[in-house]
Parts: C-alpha cells; structure tokens; sequence
C-alpha cells in the first residue's frame, strides 16, 4: 500500500431538489498527510456527519474531487466500482461508541475485516494480534467485548480500523464517552498509529480536553471549511 | 470466514435454546397431528388385516359393514361357502357401544364372531393372554385397550360376559378397542329390548286378534318368538381360495345372491377415502393453521433477533460486509431454530404419541417431510427479517 492520506477539492453536497434543496456540503476542500492526525469541528448541524459520511463512502458527493493515497475515488461521480470493498479495504472507521460485534470476541472482532477481505482466518487473527499488542490490549484478545472498559472497547475499535492498514481513519467523536485521562489517552493512540501505519486520521470531534492536541484543525459551518493551526499540545 | 450466525447463536444460545424449545412443542403438536391422521389410517388397515377376509358380502347399496349399517340373513353364509373360489365363510356382526366395566362403562365394538376356531374370519388372529371363545355365551376376548383383565366381568345390555382372553391393536376404525363375543350373543344385543318394552310389545301383540287366534294355538308364542329374536348379521366375510382372484369370486356373488361385495382394496377406500375423509380434511386444516403460526413464530422471532441487531448489522455494512454474508447470517440462525425446533418437536411428539387415547402413529416420512416443510418455513420467515437488514443504511452507524 503506498500511503499518501487524503485529498478533497471543492467537495460539495445537495440534498433534495429545487425550492427545497439543501447544500450541506459548500466546497470543501481538505488535505490530510499521511501520519496526520487534524480535528474537524463545528457545532450540530454544521456538515460534519455529512462530510464524515461522504468521506466515508456512505452517501453520494454532489461534486468534487477525492483523493485516496494515490487513487482518484470520486470526481463529481465515484470512480471506484465497490465501494463496499473501498469502506473495507482503504478507509478505517472508529466510532463514538465503539459498536464491537457482541458476538464476537475481541481478536474476531479485529479479525474480522481482513477475513472480510480474504485473508484467511489464522493470517488474519496474526493480524489483529500484532495490533491489539500495540495498543497494549492483547491480555483480552480472548474477551467478549462486554468483558472490556469503556477504554478498552475503544482501543479494541481503534485496532479493527487500523487492521487493513487504511490510508486514512475517520473517527465520529472517538473520545465523547470517555474521562479526560481515557479521552488523551485514544488521542495518543491515534497519533502513534498514525505515525506508525502512515495513516491520515481525521477526528471529528467536540470534545474540549482533545482539541488542544491537534496540530490543524478543519473548522466547519454551514458547509464551509476554514483551516487554521491547532495548538499542537503534548498528549500527558 | 468466521460463521457469524454460529458466533451469534453461541453468545445468545439460552435465547436460541428456550425459542427453539417454544418453536419444537409447536412441531411436536404438528407432527402428533399428522400421526393422528396415519394412526386412523392405519387402524382402518389393521381393522381389515385382522378381520383375515378377503372380501366383505354385505347389505345391497351399502357400504357396510364399518361405513354403514348393513343387515343381512345370517343363514346367507352357507350358499356363499359353496360358490366357486370360496374358501371360507363366516357371520359377523358390529356394533359400537358402551359396555359395562363395573361401576364404569368404556367404549368398544362388539364383535359378534361365528362359532369355528382359531383363525376363522372376524376372529382376534392372535392373543396376549388367555384362550380363545370355547363356549356358545357369556365368553369374552377384549382388547387390552379396553382396560379389562382376565377374568372381569364384561356387562353388554343385560347380559354379562366373562373375559376369558385378551388381544391387542384390535381396533375399529375410529380407534375403539374391539370386544369379541359369540355370534348368537352378539345378535340379541343388537336388537335387545329392554324388559318393559318387551312386555308392552308381548301385550300389543297377544291383543291383536290377528296373532291370538284360538283356532290355532302356538302361532302367538311363534310370532312373539320371532319377534324377540335376530336372524340378521352386519356381514360376511369371505376368505378366497389361493388360485382364484377376489374379482372371480365376488362377481357370482354380486350377481345371483344380489349382494354388495367388497375386496380389499375396495374396502379401504370406503374407510380411508370416506370413513375418515371428514377427519383427514379436519386434521389437515389443523397442519395448514400449525404451519402457518410456526412460520409467523419464526418470522417473528428472526424478526426480533435482526431488530436487536440493527446497530452491528449498519456496523458490518460500513466495514464492508458483503449483503450476501448479512442475508447468510439470518438464514442460517432461521435454519438453526428451525433444527432445534424439529428435534425438540420430534422428541416430543416420540414421547407424548403412547399417551394419546388413539394410536398416534409417527411415520418415517412424515418426519422426513416435517423436516423439509420446517426448513421452507424457516427460509421463508427469514425473508422478511433479510429484507430489513438490507435496507439498514451503513450510515446509521456514524449517525449525525
């Protein structure tokens, strides 16, 4: 995988038509380099879930462009034929709940992309195995996750996002329901990750105690992004 | 791949296991339903097997002598022995009634057989206990169904019988258990007054200028004798001999004695094809209703299941899980209830059959079927449930 983060000009997005169109989206343009870690704020109803979701492959961009590592994805129309295999393959989610698999235990539930992917089941558990040592919950690799923290559950999140070694991570608000030493703590994880896996990571968030750490912020409202630099501040 | 219905039905098996349970009872009255109906089947055939004729002479235009009633000389028999093909013929009379057992009564077909041996038409071919009838009267061989032992007193009209053998599976064809009694006996019971009526008819009769006539002494006593005795039997059953085919045999009957003659296969589809054809449609209609709940059951339950998983569906969706592995996921846990279900409804139905007061009979093939049927059902009521998880949007896991 050759990582060169994520590239958006002049994104834009409508909802509906005519007198009752909306345009959530106003050319939104965004460049995050592999190994980055911004903040992207703005307060409810300002286009973030919107952009997230576009990011995200989940709804259709009206216009613009996107750049994935070295791949054109959409340019005023997808350019990519799967983009289920696109959300699996090249983008990580992490959520502000960490929505793990019940079901599954905490190594199936990071293995689980990769088998989606192909890779067979013990290439895959090695996979999340090595992950989930270097996010220092490996002791739970057998728990459920109703078993794990609040702390931990997200940590386990973090990895099944990293697991297929995505050119960029998008994470909803990854730090709402955690305290302010759990909240710095995912943020420091983030941040080593991304170095590590040169992974563009973009955090939506409105949490207060993490905004500091951004070294860029994206700010967002009504559609309209302005970039500015963040304070950059130490993780402790 | 990872089976991730296996991982769902494993974390959530108490659900799976207690629904599986609710789902199999429900089987379990399907399948007991359907050996209801094999059971009544079967009793028609077990009624002919061991009647041991291979053809039935009864009234004209009948068809009797287990659909309908039928009434026929009983002195009919000796002419029929000496047709051509007539191996055997024998007298025999049914009747459905209440006989005393004690304080109590219980339902039974009294058979009335013809005096012989063993192995003669219409009588029980084998016994669990005892002998067989000896003696002219009051000698009884009952079904162990009917609850007697040997030696208890069996009480038909005024008469009473002892019950000197007992049999088994000896059933009519709605499934009561049958009581043989000599012939002669059987015929008086079916026409037996009760005493006072007997005394008024005696009285109408010797009033009756007609019958009372003082120039001929006897005719009174004649015509009440006859009035107070049966000369009539329900049927005959006829036993061929090897070389010749029931057709061959029954024809002359038809024809010079003015009969109705049914061989075998005549005979059960009057009790299969009409007897219990009302019954068949009854219990057929329960199966239709059973089956249509079950799958209500289980599209609900599948329903509720895949509701209770609508995050981590949206989640697998925006991880990339393909709609195939979704779908796969709820049709397997469907088919895996629908498993649980038959074998909890299988056991049931094994267990619950021998405690039915009419012989429930299970059969292979229904079971074989009720397999199949309870797999479509399954694979139907998922269809719902899958069509809902297709139309989770992904984006519902990032919310906004």
């Amino acid at each position: 995988m050759t990582a060169k983060g994520i590239h958006i000009e002049g994104l834009s997005k409508r909802y509906g038509e005519g007198d009752t169109a909306v345009l959530a989206l106003k050319n939104v343009n965004m460049q995050v380099a592999p190994g980055e870690v911004v903040g992207l704020i703005g307060p409810s109803g300002s286009g973030k879930s919107t952009l997230l979701k576009c990011l995200g492959a989940v709804i259709d961009p009206t216009a613009g462009r996107m750049v994935l590592g070295n791949e054109v994805i959409f340019d005023d129309e997808w350019k990519v034929r799967d983009l289920r295999a696109l959300r699996r393959d090249k983008i990580g989610f992490v959520f502000q709940a960490p929505y793990l698999i019940p079901f599954l235990d905490v190594t199936d539930n990071v293995a689980l992309l990769p088998m989606l992917a192909g890779v067979g089941n013990d290439d895959a558990r090695k996979r999340a195995l090595e992950l989930l040592t270097a996010l220092d919950v490996q002791h739970r690799a057998k728990a459920m996750p109703s078993q794990l923290s609040g702390g931990e559950q997200q940590r386990v999140a973090i990895a099944r996002g990293l697991v297929n070694r995505p050119p960029v991570i998008l994470a909803d608000e990854p730090t709402a329901p955690l305290d302010s030493v759990r909240a710095m703590s995912v943020i420091r994880i983030l941040n080593d990750m991304a170095r590590r896996f040169e992974t563009a990571v973009i955090v939506v968030t409105h949490d207060e105690k993490i905004i500091p750490t951004f070294k860029r912020i994206y700010h967002i409202r009504d559609g309209v992004t302005h970039e500015e630099a963040g304070e950059g501040r130490s993780f402790e | 791949m990872i089976s991730l219905a296996g991982r769902d039905i494993l974390h959530a098996w108490g659900k799976f296991i207690f629904t599986g349970i609710g789902l199999g009872l429900l089987i379990g009255v399907t399948l007991t339903m359907a050996g209801v109906y094999r059971g009544m089947v079967d009793d028609g055939k077990v009624l002919l097997d061991n009647s041991g004729a291979n053809l039935w002479v009864v009234q004209r235009d009948t068809l009797g002598p287990y659909a309908e009633s039928s009434s026929i000389p009983d002195d009919l028999w000796r002419s029929i022995r000496t047709l051509p093909g007539v191996a055997e013929a024998a007298n025999v009379t049914y009747l459905t009634m209440q006989v005393g057992r004690g304080e109590k009564d219980v339902r039974a077909m009294v058979v009335g057989i013809a005096a012989g041996e063993p192995g003669t038409s219409g009588w029980p071919p084998q016994l669990v206990a005892g002998r067989q009838i000896t003696r002219g009267h009051y000698e009884a061989v009952a079904d162990i169904a009917t609850g007697f032992r040997l030696g208890d007193d069996v009480k038909i009209r005024r008469n009473h019988y002892t019950v000197v053998g007992l049999t088994r599976r000896m059933v009519s064809s709605s499934g009561d258990p049958m009581v043989f009694i000599p012939l002669k006996d059987a015929q008086e019971a079916q026409f037996l007054k009760d005493n006072d009526a007997i005394l008024m008819q005696r009285r109408r009769t010797g009033a009756n200028p007609a019958f009372n006539r003082p120039g001929v002494p006897g005719l009174l006593d004649a015509v009440i004798a006859s009035q107070t005795s049966n000369n009539s039997v329900n049927a005959v059953l006829v036993r061929i001999q090897s070389e010749y085919s029931p057709q061959e045999v029954a024809e002359p009957i038809r024809r010079w004695k003015r009969l109705t003659v049914y061989d075998r296969a005549q005979m059960e589809e009057i009790l299969v094809g009409k007897l219990i054809a009302t019954s068949a449609k009854q219990i057929a209609m329960f199966l239709v209703i059973l089956a249509v709940v079950s799958a209500a059951i289980v599209a609900f339950i599948i329903y509720t299941l895949t509701m209770d998983k609508i995050r981590e569906i949206a989640v697998l969706k925006l991880i990339g899980t393909r709609n195939r592995t979704i779908s796969g996921m709820i049709l397997q846990q469907a088919l895996v209830l629908g498993v649980i279900g038959f074998v909890v409804g299988k056991i049931t139905a094994t267990f619950a059959a021998p405690l039915f007061p009419k012989y429930v009979l299970l059969m292979p093939i229904d079971s074989i079927l009720g397999f199949f049927a309870v797999m479509v059902i399954c694979v139907l009521a998922s269809v719902v449930a899958i069509r809902m998880a297709l139309k989770v949007d992904p984006a519902e896991a990032i919310g906004g």
